[in-house]
Formats: C-alpha cells, sequence, structure tokens
C-alpha cells in the first residue's frame, strides 16, 4: 500500500515537472496557428523564428551580454575567491562569505529592483542622461553570477596542498609567478566549471535583466516576454525549446566538468556557513535576519 | 681546518597566537654536513625549517647564510632547497616537467634543462619515468621525484622535512642508504627532520635533540648516545635506566643502596643527580657475585638478544643479554664504572620511572585524541 502511494506520488511530481516541457516541445512543431490544438508536425515555426529579424537580434544580444557576463565573472569570481581563501582571519573570512551569498539567497525580484534603484541613483549623481543600457545589464549579470563562482573556485582552493604554492616558491617563483604557474593550473578545472555555470546563469535569466536592461538591449528571454504580450503563437513554444534544449545542454556539460569530488566539497562548504550561522545566533551576536 | 659555516640562527623565536612554539634556538650548520633535528612531534622542527627556508619569520632573532644576514629575504631569493613532508609536487605536470620547474623558473636554455633533468633522474632512479604522470607514482617514487626537484637548482642547503615518514619500514631502510649516497655524490648540506631517533642516528654527522621548543643536545650521534646531557635526552635516545642517585665525591656514585666507582667527576659533595644506565651495559651474574640482586619478572625474546626486567629495590631494570634467564629466578648484576653517566638534576628528572623507552606508540596514541578533540 506505502509503496503504490510512494509510486503515485512520485508519477504526480514527474508530471507537474516535465508535462508543461512536453506540451511546450509538441506545440512548437504544430502546423496550425492554434496553441491548443495540434493539427500536423511541421517545422514552421522554427523556420519563422529564424526568418525574424528581432528574435535573432535578440539571440545575439543574449550570446554577447552571456559570454561578455560569464568571463568577467569567472575573473573576478576567481580573484575574489583566492583573496577569501588567503585570508588569515576566520571571522573575516565567514563575514565575507556570508556577504557573497546573500545575493544568491535573495529572490531575482529583489534584486533585479535593487539593482535597478542604485543605477538610476548612480545615474542621478553622475547627470547621465540614459540610465539603464547593456552596460548596467551587464554589471547586473556579473554582480549575480558573482557568489557562484566564488562558490565553485574557493572549495577547489581549499583542496590544494599549501605546501604547493610555497614549493613553487621555493623553487624560485615570485608568489605572482607562483599563482599563474601552480595554483591556478590547479583549480583551472573548477574554473571552467564557474564560467559554464555563468554563462547558464546569465543566458537565462529573465527577472533581473528585465529590471535592468532599459529599452534599448532586448535579450533573448525578454524577447521571449515581449512577443507573449503580443499574441501566443506556437513560435513561442518552438523559440522556447530552443533556450530550453540550450540550457539543458550547458548543464549536462556542466555536470561533466564538475566533479563529484568538487560537488561534495561544495556541500561541506554551505553546511559549514550555515553551522557557523547557526553557533553565531546562538551566542546572541546574529540578530534573526 | 676551520670549517666554514653556512647557516646560522641566532636567538629564534617564534609564538603562534600567543603559545610559544620556539624560545631562543640558536644553531650552527657547517658546509658539507648531514645534520639532523630530532624530537617528538609538536616539539618545532618544521617552524624551524620553514624559518631557515624563509616561509616564516622568527619573531625576534636572524638567520644568517654564508655570514649575511637573510631574515628578511623571501623564499625565492635563498640557495636552499625543500623536500616536503607531503612531497607537494605539482598534480598538473608530469615528472620531467616537475624536476625541470626549478630551471624553467630560471628561464635556463632548454639544452641545459634536458641535461640536467636527466642526470637528477639517474641520480634518484627514476630514469625510466619521466613521461610519467605524478599522481601514478608510488609514495617511495614521489618522493624521489621532490628530492630530484629540490636538487635540480644546486642548492647550497637541502632541507627535508621528515621525508620518509610516509613509506613503509623495508622503503625506509632503502631510501635512507640512497640519501646518504646522493649526499655524497652532491656534496650538499642536509638539514634533517625526524622524530625517529634510529634514522638520526644511523645518518646523521650531528644530531640536534630538540624538546618543547628549545635545544637540548647538539653532537655527533654516539657522543648524544653515550653521553646524554639531562634524562630527556638519555631517555629519547636509546633505552635506559634513569636513577636518582647521589654524587658522594669525584668517582662514586650511590645509588639503589650500593655505592659505585664511576668515570665522573667535578659535582659538588653530596649533590643529588641523575644516573643513566644503558640496559646492554649491565653484566647479568649469580646473585652471590653481583654489585646488586633482583628478581627477575619478565623476560622477552628479542632475536639478538633477550631483554630482562628485574626488580632491584623496587625499581624496574632493563637489562638486555645474550644468556637466557629464568623469569622469577634472582640474579645479580654487575656494572662496569664507564657504564654510568651521571648528570645534572634537570627539568626532566623524576619523569621516568623504572626503565624508559620513549615510545612512539604513545606519541601517536596522545596525537589521535588532540585530533579528535579537535574535530569536536
Ligand atoms: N601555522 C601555525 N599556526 C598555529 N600553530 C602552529 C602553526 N604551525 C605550527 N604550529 C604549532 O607549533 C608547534 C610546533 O609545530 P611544528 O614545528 O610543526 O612541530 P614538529 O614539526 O616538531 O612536529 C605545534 O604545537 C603546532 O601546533
Ligand atoms: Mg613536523
Amino acid at each position: 500500500m506505502k509503496k503504490v502511494f510512494s509510486k503515485v506520488y512520485l508519477g504526480l511530481i514527474f508530471l507537474f515537472l516535465y508535462a508543461p516541457l512536453i506540451v511546450m516541445v509538441l506545440i512548437s512543431f504544430n502546423s496550425g496557428d492554434s496553441t491548443t490544438q495540434i493539427e500536423g508536425f511541421s517545422l514552421k515555426w522554427y523556420r519563422e523564428i529564424f526568418r525574424d529579424h528581432g528574435t535573432l537580434q535578440a539571440f545575439r544580444n543574449t550570446l554577447v551580454l552571456s559570454v561578455l557576463a560569464a568571463v568577467l565573472a569567472t575573473v573576478i569570481g576567481t580573484l575574489a575567491a583566492v583573496g577569501i581563501h588567503k585570508m588569515r582571519s576566520k571571522r573575516l573570512r565567514s563575514a565575507v562569505m556570508t556577504v557573497t551569498n546573500i545575493p544568491m539567497m535573495n529572490p531575482d525580484i529583489v534584486t533585479g529592483i535593487s539593482l535597478m534603484l542604485l543605477f538610476v541613483f548612480a545615474a542621478r549623481m553622475l547627470n547621465l542622461e540614459t540610465t539603464l543600457s547593456f552596460y548596467t545589464l551587464l554589471i547586473a549579470h556579473i554582480t549575480f553570477c558573482l557568489p557562484y563562482v566564488i562558490l565553485n573556485v574557493l572549495p577547489k582552493l581549499r583542496q590544494m596542498d599549501k605546501n604547493l604554492p610555497e614549493a613553487a616558491q621555493d623553487l624560485g617563483c615570485t608568489p605572482l609567478q607562483s599563482f599563474f604557474k601552480v595554483e591556478l593550473p590547479f583549480i583551472m578545472p573548477s574554473v571552467w566549471t564557474a564560467m559554464i555555470m555563468a554563462f547558464t546563469l546569465s543566458f537565462d535569466d529573465f527577472v533581473i535583466s528585465n529590471f535592468t536592461s532599459g529599452s534599448s538591449y532586448e535579450t533573448l528571454t525578454i524577447h521571449i516576454y515581449s512577443m507573449i504580450k503580443k499574441s501566443v503563437k506556437p513560435n513561442i513554444y518552438s523559440l522556447s525549446t530552443i533556450v530550453f534544449f540550450a540550457v539543458l545542454v550547458l548543464l549536462i556539460v556542466y555536470n561533466f566538468t564538475d566533479s563529484a569530488d568538487d560537488r561534495r566539497e561544495r556541500a561541506i562548504e554551505r553546511a559549514n556557513l550555515r553551522r557557523e550561522r547557526r553557533l553565531r545566533k546562538e551566542r546572541g551576536e546574529l540578530v534573526e535576519e | 681546518m676551520e670549517k666554514h659555516k653556512i647557516i646560522e640562527l641566532k636567538g629564534i623565536c617564534k609564538s603562534y597566537g600567543g603559545e610559544k612554539v620556539l624560545s631562543d634556538i640558536s644553531l650552527d650548520i657547517y658546509d658539507n654536513e648531514f645534520v639532523t633535528m630530532l624530537g617528538p612531534s609538536g616539539c618545532g622542527k618544521t617552524t624551524t625549517l620553514r624559518i631557515i627556508a624563509g616561509f616564516e619569520h622568527p619573531d625576534k632573532g636572524s638567520v644568517y647564510f654564508d655570514g649575511k644576514d637573510i631574515t628578511a629575504l623571501p623564499p625565492y631569493q635563498r640557495h636552499v632547497n625543500t623536500v616536503f613532508q607531503k612531497y607537494a609536487l605539482f598534480p598538473h605536470l608530469n615528472v620531467y616537467e616537475n624536476i625541470a620547474f626549478g630551471l624553467r623558473v630560471a628561464k635556463r636554455p632548454e639544452e641545459e634543462i634536458r641535461e640536467q633533468v636527466k642526470e637528477m633522474l639517474r641520480l634518484v632512479n627514476l630514469s625510466s619515468f619521466e613521461k610519467r604522470h605524478v599522481t601514478t607514482l608510488s609514495g617511495g617514487q614521489q618522493q624521489r621525484v621532490a628530492i630530484a626537484r629540490a636538487l635540480i637548482n644546486k642548492p647550497r642547503v637541502l632541507l627535508l622535512d621528515e621525508p620518509l615518514g610516509a613509506l613503509d619500514l623495508k622503503l625506509r631502510k632503502d631510501m635512507q642508504q640512497e640519501l646518504k649516497n646522493i649526499r655524497k655524490q652532491t656534496g650538499i648540506t642536509f638539514i634533517y627532520v625526524t622524530h625517529d631517533q634510529e634514522e638520526a642516528l644511523s645518518l646523521s654527522d650531528r644530531v640536534i635533540v630538540m624538546n618543547a621548543g628549545e635545544i637540548q643536545q647538539v653532537g655527533a650521534p654516539i657522543d648524544i648516545y653515550n653521553e646524554p646531557v639531562n634524562a630527556y635526552v638519555a631517555d629519547f635516545i636509546g633505552e635506559s635506566n634513569i636513577l636518582d642517585g647521589v654524587m658522594l665525591e669525584d668517582y662514586k656514585v650511590r645509588l639503589a643502596g650500593h655505592t659505585f666507582d664511576c668515570v665522573d667527576k667535578g659535582f659538588e659533595a653530596n649533590e643529588p643527580v641523575d644516573v643513566v644506565i644503558r640496559p646492554e651495559d649491565v653484566d647479568v651474574v649469580a646473585p652471590e657475585k653481583g654489585m646488586l640482586t633482583g628478581l627477575v619478572t619478565q623476560v622477552t625474546f628479542m632475536g639478538v638478544h633477550y631483554e630482562i626486567i628485574v626488580e632491584i629495590d623496587h625499581f624496574k631494570w632493563m637489562i638486555q643479554t645474550t644468556d637466557y634467564v629464568a623469569p622469577d629466578s634472582r640474579i645479580g648484576i654487575y656494572i662496569e664504572p664507564d657504564a654510568f653517566h651521571v648528570m645534572k638534576k634537570s627539568e626532566y628528572s623524576d619523569l621516568f620511572g623504572d626503565y624508559s623507552s620513549y615510545s612512539f606508540e604513545h606519541e601517536l596514541l596522545s596525537e589521535n585524541v588532540d585530533e579528535e578533540a579537535l574535530e569536536e
């Protein structure tokens, strides 16, 4: 009895998770105009998408944005992780980690609105004419990718034998040479993983982009949203299907590059953070957030 | 011929978070010698080595190299190289590139690098391994790569931090011989750290016995064994019977209710002292011929000799003898005058009841306890 129940439960979960996706994929191949009745198989909506200049422009925009955001977030995030790793004071380190993690815990809409308000404020201060642009969008994307990069790279640094950079210096490297010749090669696998992660996050973000992009720079997700506002046709479904499979491929690549070891390390890392926060709360140093 | 002083430590002090780890270490190390720092774990051996290498800065005191003060010099400007305890090989490079690392940093021509690496590989017997990835090597092989990597820069001094600690006994013995050979071939000064007294005695020209951040004794292995300066050194090096005694006058020491002739002098009349007698210096004789008599409580066959425990006047003596003695029998013992090592009382006196031998197992046990406590 219990077994049957748990099977039904599992079935329901899968249904709710995947039914919308299946419907989306099916309708994207519909030969008719309807989004409720399937009339036959065709690729016409895909063809239409690839002929639509607006869509193609949005796709190019997204690629440019995501590549730039991923690369910059990875460079900045890796340097930040190295800095955090070198911190001697435990308290300072955990404080920095908590601050880093907040944007990750925040709902996207809060991050989006607060970034937008910041940009508006900054533009006023500097007397700029346009407030929101490609650059604010890029800054926003780097911001929300950063914690993921740091959390990806930091455990790898922890895995590194602390004698490794010392051995390099012992053999004649300056600290900077030691970083490029020994430390960076060691953490490189997790740097690549972090970059793929950042690219994926940036690629499929809608909420934060919507608040920080202004009207001049349209990303794919924003484009899809604006299409819905006009008329709901299967071309939206086929575009969404393409985005969905792109993200799926990225996630699979991510999982291949991300070793089980690193995942475990990250889990430990998060558990430590939680425990530390709990302890501090118990000692009354931290008021409930 | 005056020996050339290559490294000199003067009054080195170091604390971590208020905890004193090294207090006033002063030390001279000469060209072309094999020096071993010996002491239990946690006594500050690694810290001393790291100060010489430049990874740590002393709170007080100076390090001299060839007569020049190098205390403020970073590691990459010092002519010393280190073999780390856990090897610290570069995991993204193969054997060849690991060994070549120092020369590549120094931007030497490719030809010279190839020649030198080949020579190093020969020196450590790894010639066929140059393409291998370091993570696929055994512990002993990794150790050799670490040694070759450190030697290729032709340092004046090589620092080795318990390099054989992770190897099993057989391999350790082989590597000890190889290290000796390598040192002879290269003529480089070795500063070697270990907590294994046997290793220290068999490898080195000089031994530095440390405890709790202080140097206890410096000397040739044989002098340290035969003339320990205090009860701590006597206990740590080899096995020993350490007894309370009184120096009646020159050449006369009284212990265990009996007065013995000895070869020591220069103490005050009736000065209380520690007396060390090595187990192999005690002869077993018939009870009526013995200077002291006692009851045999335990007999262990050790291969070459028997180790017997004899209770004399409530003190258990350890004696090594090649003749069999029955348990529970009464025996006499005879000790030559030069077998008594009389030492002034020190802070370590009275720590060692009965015979004592430094037990590495004990140390391991207490370390484990510490680690468990830390994990909590
Ligand atoms: N970086 C450090 N921070 C705090 N304490 C340290 C540090 N390095 C060593 N210690 C402490 O200094 C003492 C001596 O350590 P060490 O030199 O490694 O001893 P040994 O090599 O003889 O085992 C130990 O009690 C150790 O805990
Ligand atoms: Mg050590």
